[in-house]
């Protein structure tokens, strides 16, 4: 069943899978008797022993609140707070530190960007640019701003392979687009939309742009200084670090002219009932004590995923795919929802013989773990006139061998429901 | 080892494929609406109230195999029933899917209904088998808006 040249081809191109697997102790257990094949890295990936490390190295070590004490664990705790936030710098090749906020994940990095940017600077009559294949917290963040300066919504359509096209965004573009936000990767789909001529699009029309980075940071390579974005929103956790941390990314220019999105401390410079002065960039927009935990682990997880060539990663997650797409075709009755051809990482499908939900209970019993469900992307569903689909996606870790296991799975389910 | 036969259970294989009172009857007074928010199914689901009685029932919509078959097998067993009875069904059916304790005594009382026993060893599709029982419960009180499983 295995097909040992596709691994051995990303074995040839400098990364091997087998050693990658050790770092990751998740994947080592077993789930109703079977081994664990987890196929769910696009809901959270899997973390690598560094990571899991340095997030208890801090507690057990650095544990302290930082930019407050002039005591020595509080120093250290400051100290890799900060390098984490140089590692995301690099990572996204911002020009600055002072540009990169860390927050809860990308959901608060979009709706800070609502509420700070958007509530500030958009009036009555102007549009706010979206396209049909967001997740729920790249549409319902607008839509509450929208309703309180009384902006439109505007909806990029999708084809029904699953594309944005530049024609279909030009089409609804318009000089009233004031902010276009948009995925980098669609997560119920895997499409990579092709951001980059549609920034310089939206550029030419004088409106700013919001990436949602979510599906694209551990697929893709992410520059934002070539990419031109003003605004990149990502989660830690769907980059091989822990839950509770995000980034937003914001062109300093943009962020120096945006009131503060929560009060609090850290975020001020001095505070009179009188009058409060804010802090500089980031600090400004970091009210309260951080996940600091979070942070040190999100650095430790790009240090990690850093350590590769990037290109060899994508490489063997690109061949994955392609082995499972194939693969999945070759399973009778299984119609694929998501048929760009540029995609990474994910690929959603229905069977005629199961409703995606019998699917997730019975691969689950075979040790497979797949999201099935509408992905909190019930536009899309729409689009497709369903409610939900079965959705496998990769992390640097999987193989053809668990894509096999998973077929394998889903010839289970014809058995039973067959 | 989970079993997945005691989950699927002919029964349901047969009601998920071939679901009955698949269709709202005419005439109808009542009418509910049933959505599960984590996986996107919904049902409506209307019935004919003659005073206590329920004297005919059917729904429409699309979901998974335990969710239809449980409102296939749910149309069949209250039709016929009084308002008190069919509550009476949804708490023993409702303390059986949730696995509490001594609700084992009481599976034989809901007879074709009781193959549903299975799902107590899948939480997360305790949902999928209750959906169509709090849209009954909806559309008994006639309240308005949506009956949600969450
Ligand atoms: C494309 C996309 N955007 C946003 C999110 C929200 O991310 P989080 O829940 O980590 O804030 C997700 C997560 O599923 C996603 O896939």
């Amino acid at each position: 069943m295995t097909r040992p040249s596709a691994i051995a081809k990303a074995t040839d191109a400098g990364f091997d899978v087998r050693r990658v697997r050790d770092d990751f102790p998740a994947l080592h257990q077993e789930v109703h008797g079977k081994p664990l094949v987890y196929l769910d890295s696009a809901a959270t990936t899997l973390k690598p022993r560094v990571v899991i490390d340095a997030v208890a190295d801090v507690y057990a070590r650095d544990c302290a609140n930082i930019h407050r004490a002039v005591h020595l664990l509080s120093q250290r705790a400051t100290a890799r707070f900060e390098d984490a936030r140089e590692k995301v710098r690099a990572f996204l090749n911002a020009n600055d530190t002072n540009e990169v906020i860390f927050t809860r994940g990308t959901t608060e990095s979009v709706n800070l960007v609502a509420q700070s940017w958007a509530r500030t600077f958009l009036r009555e009559g102007d549009e706010v640019l979206i396209t049909e294949l967001e997740h729920h917290s790249n549409i319902v963040p607008w839509q509450i701003v929208c309703q309180q300066v009384g902006a439109e919504l505007v909806v990029v359509p999708m084809t029904d392979r699953g594309e944005i096209t530049r024609e279909a965004f030009e089409e609804q573009l318009s000089p009233r687009t004031r902010l276009v936000a948009m995925a980098h990767v669609s997560n119920a789909l895997g499409t990579v939309l092709p951001v980059e001529p549609l920034i310089g699009l939206a550029h030419e029309q004088g409106a700013v742009v919001l990436l949602d980075g979510a599906q694209a940071v551990s697929h893709v390579p992410v520059d934002v200084q070539a990419l031109d974005c003003d605004f990149y929103a990502f989660s830690g956790h769907k980059l091989y670090g822990p839950t509770g941390i995000g980034v937003l990314y914001g062109r300093e220019r943009l962020l120096e002219g945006m009131p503060p999105y929560q009060g609090g401390g850290d975020m001020i410079r001095s505070v009179t009932f009188a009058e409060t002065i804010y802090n500089d960039l980031p600090y400004k927009f970091e009210a309260g004590t951080p996940d600091i935990a979070g942070a040190i682990g999100l650095g430790a997880a790009i240090d990690y995923l850093r350590s590769f060539d990037q290109e060899a990663v994508h490489a063997h997650e690109n061949a994955v795919l392609r082995y499972a797409t194939k693969a999945f075709g070759s399973v009778d009755g299984l119609r694929l929802i998501g048929t760009a051809p540029g995609k990474v990482a994910s690929v959603s499908f229905l069977m005629d013989a199961a409703h995606p939900h019998d699917i997730g209970t019975i691969v689950d019993s075979e040790g497979v773990a797949i999201r099935t469900g509408h992905h909190c992307a019930q536009p899309v569903m729409e689009h497709f006139g369903i409610a939900a689909t079965a959705r496998a996606s990769l992390g640097m870790y999987n193989t053809t061998e668990d894509v096999d296991a998973l077929v394998r799975a889903l010839q289970k389910v014809k058995e039973l429901f067959g | 080892m989970m079993d997945l036969r005691e989950l699927y259970q002919e029964v349901i294989l047969d009601h998920g494929k071939n679901p009955r009172n698949h269709r709202f009857p005419e005439p109808h007074n009542r009418e509910g609406r049933g959505y599960n928010p984590l996986c996107g199914d919904k049902v409506t689901l209307r019935l004919q109230l003659d005073g206590d009685k329920i004297t005919d029932v059917g729904f429409m919509g699309q979901g998974c195999a335990i969710s239809q078959a449980s409102c296939s097998t749910m149309t069949q067993a209250i039709k016929g029933k009084t308002v008190g009875e069919a509550d009476a069904l949804f708490s023993k059916f409702h303390a059986m899917v949730m696995g509490e304790a001594g609700a084992d005594d009481d599976f034989d009382s809901l007879g074709k209904l009781a193959v549903f026993a299975g799902v107590r060893e899948f939480p997360m599709r305790v949902k999928c088998a209750t959906l169509g029982w709090h849209t009954l419960n909806q559309a008994l009180r006639n309240e308005g808006g949506e009956a949600k499983t969450e």
